[in-house]
This record gives structure tokens, sequence and C-alpha cells, in this order.
């Protein structure tokens, strides 16, 4: 009976040691409670709370959004055309079309330093998914002096066929007329002595045909200070009647198409175009 | 004792039943895949042979995720563009009204179905289907993706006015084609989806990127200086400006699969894509055709009204037509367009002509099997 006994004590031992249950315990080594014997995790690691690091950056997200004069624009108007809007000079128009191209967005220290977001945006009105531009790089928090960036490529950027997405697009701009991609195509109708007339506001490179030389014709859009504390979504906000004054009065009847080819009215594009965007909202 | 060395027996016995139950874990054994699998199950991959500029300047092509490009599928698509078995009557095929010699089109205005019945719409020429990221079909973009595409005319009553209902039977029934569906789908099933899928298969082989200016932009040819002024009054805003919809010389697509309404018509007796939207702002609007092969896909437009190149360009130079919805770049509309002269006009239409690719329309790999 004892021996009886011992050897039903010895198979309860066995079948508990042996049963398929390993010796339980944690089994992560990177626990508090780690257990080198244990041969099957039960669950009950217990970690470091883990020292929350102070966040030094965040990442941008930048949104495009569009008025004529205080007048909200939106896919909506280039879907559903209509004579809405009145120019500076009084040209009454619509807009079937309007998109542009935004690059290498710049953060700029007090100290002269600055942080350079690397990267381009081709902005479609038309198509809402493109009105937003999620960008990668780690910004360091810091009190900037201005957010700025290019409208078009600058000379570095601005090399004939070698982006395929835009390529794909036809974003192209002529070589013969300096090469490189259009900047922006705005096109639309207006009212001339009743007609309906076309236009189409194309800006890029410059070309001086009595030169026969090439003028860059990108700018600087600078829209002052911002603080970064965040991650951040930042509103670009583009006033299209901008465009048309400031400093020169535009008259569509004047310059309506075949304005590639026409240095003067690329360069009053580009000095108007200077002040056409402004920051909006940031939400961080 | 007996007692003692019997306990100790059945421990051990126990106790190695145990060790052995532990040491295979169901859990991780590892089912081994039964070897010979058929290989119908595995059609063979087959890459889309991308031209040269196609691969150096524009994005990579649109191939759906659910339909891979395979051997066996495309040899079944190829079989069933030419087989008259699609429709209702067994006399019409796909390549009637698509056939290789125009592009893939129609040399008469309009295509005509099996009951005599004439459509409103010139046939589209087929080629770089999948380089059309926006996947709208047709002139007024009513399909989405070529798939879609070819469900259509099966059925459409002033076409091939079949069933899909009827068309299955027929291929369900037919000594060769479960086999063929087998090798591409793992199937001998045959429904619409399949035989759609294998039909575009084939229609995205159908590449043309080796015109004689394709060839000029490789550097393996010259052009003539009347074609080379052709590109320049092409790419000229104040006289061709054509590349604003149909490419440039880093697009070698030579459309932009966009809906344009191109001055055609004051009023609309066709609305075009806005029969599709419903928006009034797309009617008159018809999806850009590519400029290649234009030496063997007349008549032109969507309702091939020009019988010539001619046509086409002296509508573009002084034949414009007012409308609610007319693009915006068409210039000088109240002038009836830009006024090409005729020597631009004689370079412009050498230009256009050399972006046709016979090797394309004479492939051997595109004929009927």
């Amino acid at each position: 009976m004892k021996n009886f006994i011992k050897a039903t004590l010895l198979l309860t031992v066995l079948s508990i040691l042996s049963s398929c249950s390993k010796k339980e315990g944690c089994t992560d080594p990177t626990a508090l409670n780690y257990d080198a014997n244990a041969e099957k995790d039960n669950g009950t690691c217990v970690y470091k709370t883990p020292e929350v690091p102070v966040a030094t950056s965040g990442k941008l997200t930048f949104k495009f959004v569009h008025h004529f004069d205080g007048i909200s624009v939106s896919h909506t108007d280039v879907h559903a055309p209509a004579f809405s809007f009145i120019n500076a000079f009084g040209d009454t128009l619509s807009l079937t079309k309007l998109m542009y191209l935004v690059s290498d967005v710049r953060l700029m220290k007090s100290n002269g330093d600055s942080v350079l977001i690397e990267g381009y945006k081709l902005v479609d009105l038309g198509d809402e998914t493109t009105q937003t531009w999620e960008t990668t790089l780690d910004v360091p928090f810091d009190n900037y002096t201005s957010i700025r960036f290019n409208f078009g490529f600058d000379s570095t950027d601005n090399v004939s066929n070698i982006y395929t997405d835009l390529n794909s697009v036809s974003w192209n701009w002529p070589t013969s007329i300096g090469g490189g991609y259009h900047f922006m195509m705005m096109e639309g109708k207006y009212k001339f002595q009743g007609n309906d007339s076309t236009y189409a506001y194309h800006m890029g490179t410059a070309h001086d045909m009595m030169t026969m030389t090439n003028v860059q014709n990108y700018f600087v859009a600078d829209l002052g200070a911002i603080s970064i504390t965040n991650n951040a979504t930042i509103q670009f906000k583009m006033d299209i009647s901008e465009w048309y004054k400031n400093p020169y009065t535009w008259s569509l009847n004047d310059y309506h198409s075949g304005l590639m080819m026409n240095y003067t009215a690329q360069r009053n594009m580009q000095s108007n175009g200077v002040d056409v965007f402004s920051l909006g909202t940031v939400v961080q | 004792m007996i007692m003692i060395i019997k306990s100790r027996n059945i421990l051990l016995l126990l106790t190695l039943t145990m060790i052995f139950s532990c040491a295979k874990d169901p859990e991780k054994e590892v089912v081994e895949t039964p070897k010979n699998t058929p290989t119908t199950n595995n059609p063979t991959p087959l890459n889309l042979e991308i031209p040269p500029l196609f691969a150096q300047y524009i994005s990579q092509p649109y191939i759906p995720s659910d339909n891979p490009t395979t051997v066996e599928g495309v040899a079944l698509g190829r079989k069933l563009f030419y087989d008259p078995i699609l429709s209702g009557n067994g006399n019409q095929s796909c390549a009637t009204c698509h056939a290789p010699q125009f592009a893939f089109s129609e040399s008469t205005r309009f295509s005509t179905g099996i009951d005599g019945i004439q459509g409103n719409r010139n046939a589209m020429p087929i080629f770089n289907m999948a380089w059309n990221w926006g996947n709208q079909f047709f002139w007024d973009g009513r399909a989405s993706g070529v798939e879609d595409q070819a469900l259509g005319p099966v059925v459409n009553p002033i076409e091939m006015h079949n069933t899909w209902v009827n068309a299955m039977s027929s291929l369900q029934s037919h000594s060769v084609y479960p086999g063929l569906f087998n090798a591409a789908f793992g199937t001998s099933t045959i429904d619409s989806i399949l035989v759609t899928k294998a039909i575009a298969q084939f229609e995205r082989t159908l590449i043309s990127g080796n015109s004689r200016f394709d060839q000029y932009l490789n550097g393996q040819i010259s052009l003539t200086a009347l074609e080379i002024e052709g590109f320049n009054v092409f790419m000229a805003e104040n006289r061709g400006d054509c590349f604003h919809c149909h490419g440039n010389a880093a697009n070698p697509l030579w459309t932009d699969n966009l809906f344009h309404n191109n001055g055609l018509d004051a009023t609309f007796t066709d609305l075009g894509l806005g029969s599709i939207t419903g928006i009034a702002s797309d009617n008159g609007k018809f999806r850009t055709p590519s400029l290649r092969n234009l030496a063997y896909s007349a008549p032109y437009m969507h309702d091939g009204r020009f019988a010539t190149l001619d046509e086409v360009i002296n509508h573009y130079s002084e034949g414009l037509q007012n409308s609610s919805t007319v693009d915006p770049l068409l210039k000088y509309i109240g002038q009836g367009g830009v006024q090409l002269s005729p020597a631009d006009k004689a370079a412009l239409k050498a230009f256009l002509l050399s972006l046709s690719d016979s090797s394309f329309i004479n492939n051997p790999n595109f004929s009927q099997p």
C-alpha cells in the first residue's frame, strides 16, 4: 500500500511536470521578472514602464485651400463652372481648371538656418485628394521666422522630362520656350462684349523671343512666422483674385491665350503671384 | 514485490506516453503541400513588353491585382477576341469592329451589329490600354477598366446581341474552351468575368511604341525636315497647341486619356461624358484619342465625321464651334480657330503620320491565332 501511494504521488508529480505543462513563468528576457527556468510563458511578464520620450519634432501636413477675394472656391466650382468671379480689371470669369505645382517647403530659423522639406505636389482644384500633402520629414519644434515654398520649380529642379508622374499628365513645358514643367494651368471663360471667350493662364519658364533667352519664373511664396509645437496641419491659402492684380492689373482680353510664349505675360504672372498665398489655420 | 514492479512499469509507460505526446505539438505540425500540383492552377506569369520610351518617361502600366497577365490568359483572350462564338448568331467577333489592320478599330464611320443595326460611335482603336491610369474607357468613359469595357459589346443589342448566359453555354459546351479556361484560371467553369479577364489580358499586350517618331527619339533614325517642322507646329502654343491634350516627346501615349469638348458642335446631339455623369458641364465631352496609328484608324472623332487627317486639321484650324462646355485650350473660337498656314498644316500632318507604327499592326503575336 505504501508503495502504491508513493507510486501514485510520483505519478502525479511527473504528470504535472511533464504533461505538456512545462514550467510556466515569464519567458521574455527583457521583462523585469524574467524566469530563466520557465519554458512556457504564462502571461505574467512585468515590464519597466517606458519613459515617454519628450517629442522634439513633428511631421507636417499641408492643406491647399482656395478663395477668390474672400469667396470660397472648391472642386464644385470647376465641375460646374459659372461666371462667379470678377477680377480687379472688371472681367467676369469662370474657372474650368486650376492646377499648380508647389515644391521645397522651407522653414526659416532666426539664426539663418532652415529646415527643407524636399519634394513637390501637383495640386488640382478639381480633385480634392491632391489638396492634402503629407510630408514625412521630422521638423524640430521651434519658432520659425517664416514658412515658405517655391511656386513651381526652382532652376535646380526645373529639368525637362525627369519626373515620370508629371510627364504622365503632360505637365511638361515645351523645350522651345525654355523647357522644364508648367507651374500652373488656370483655365476658364470670361465675358467680352457679351460673348463667352476662353482663357488659358498657363505659367512656367519665361522665354524672351527677342533675345532668345529663358528666365526662371518661379517665385518664393513667404507665408510668415510659424511655431511648430506638435505634428501640424497647415493651410496654404490661395487667393485666386491676386493673380489678376498687385502690381499688374490683368485684363483677360489683353492676355487670354498664347501666354506661354509671351514673355511679358509670364513675368507679370510671376510678379502678381508673389502675394497670392497666405497662411491659413494651423492645427497642432 | 510484483506490485512494485508492476507500478513502476506503469509509471514508466505513463511517463513515456506523456513525454512522447508533448514532443508532438499538433500546432507546430507542418502540413506538407502535396507534390505534383496540377500545372493548370499555375499559369505562367507574363510581363508586358514595355517600350523603352515608356519605361524612361512615364509611370508604370496599371494591371488590376485580381487579373495578372499570364501566358495562358493572353492566349485564351486572343482566341476569344477573334472568335465569333461570343456573338448572338456566331457571325461577329471583337475583331470584326477592332481589326488589327485598322489599329484594332474599324474603317467605317459606325459599326454595324449582327442584326444590321448601326451604332452612333466610331469604334475606338485598341492599344496601350494599361497606361490609361484613370481607367475610364469608351468615348464617354462609361466603362471602368478594360475588363468592364469587354462586358458591354457582347450583350449590346446593336452590337453582338448575345446574352452572357448563352455565350457561357456555347463556350462551356465547346471542345477546347473549358480546358483553356482551366489552364488560364484554374477552373473549367466558364463565366463572363473570366471571359472578360482573358480578353483584357490580351488587350493589355497590344502595345504600340515603335513608330518612326519613337525610333527618332531613340536615336535610331532621322526624320524629314517636314516632320520635324510638324512637331514644332504641334508644340507651339500659338500654332498647333496640340500638346496640352495629346502628349509630347516625354509622354509617348499621345493622349491625356481625359475628356474634352473639342469644338465639334454648337449644339449637342450626343452628350458624350455628360450622358454618363449627368453633369451639364460634361456635355459634349469625349475621351481624347491617341495620335498613334492615325494612318490606319480613319475615320476620326467619336462619330467618325472626318474621313481624312486634313479634315481634322482644318477643324482645329478654322472649324471650331463655340458652346457652353468648349475647352478653353481651344483658341480664337470666334474666328473658328488658330488659322494655321497651309505650310503648317502640311508639316503637322507629316509629323502626325510619323506616329504610326507598322510593326504594331503587323505584329504576329496580335493576329488571329
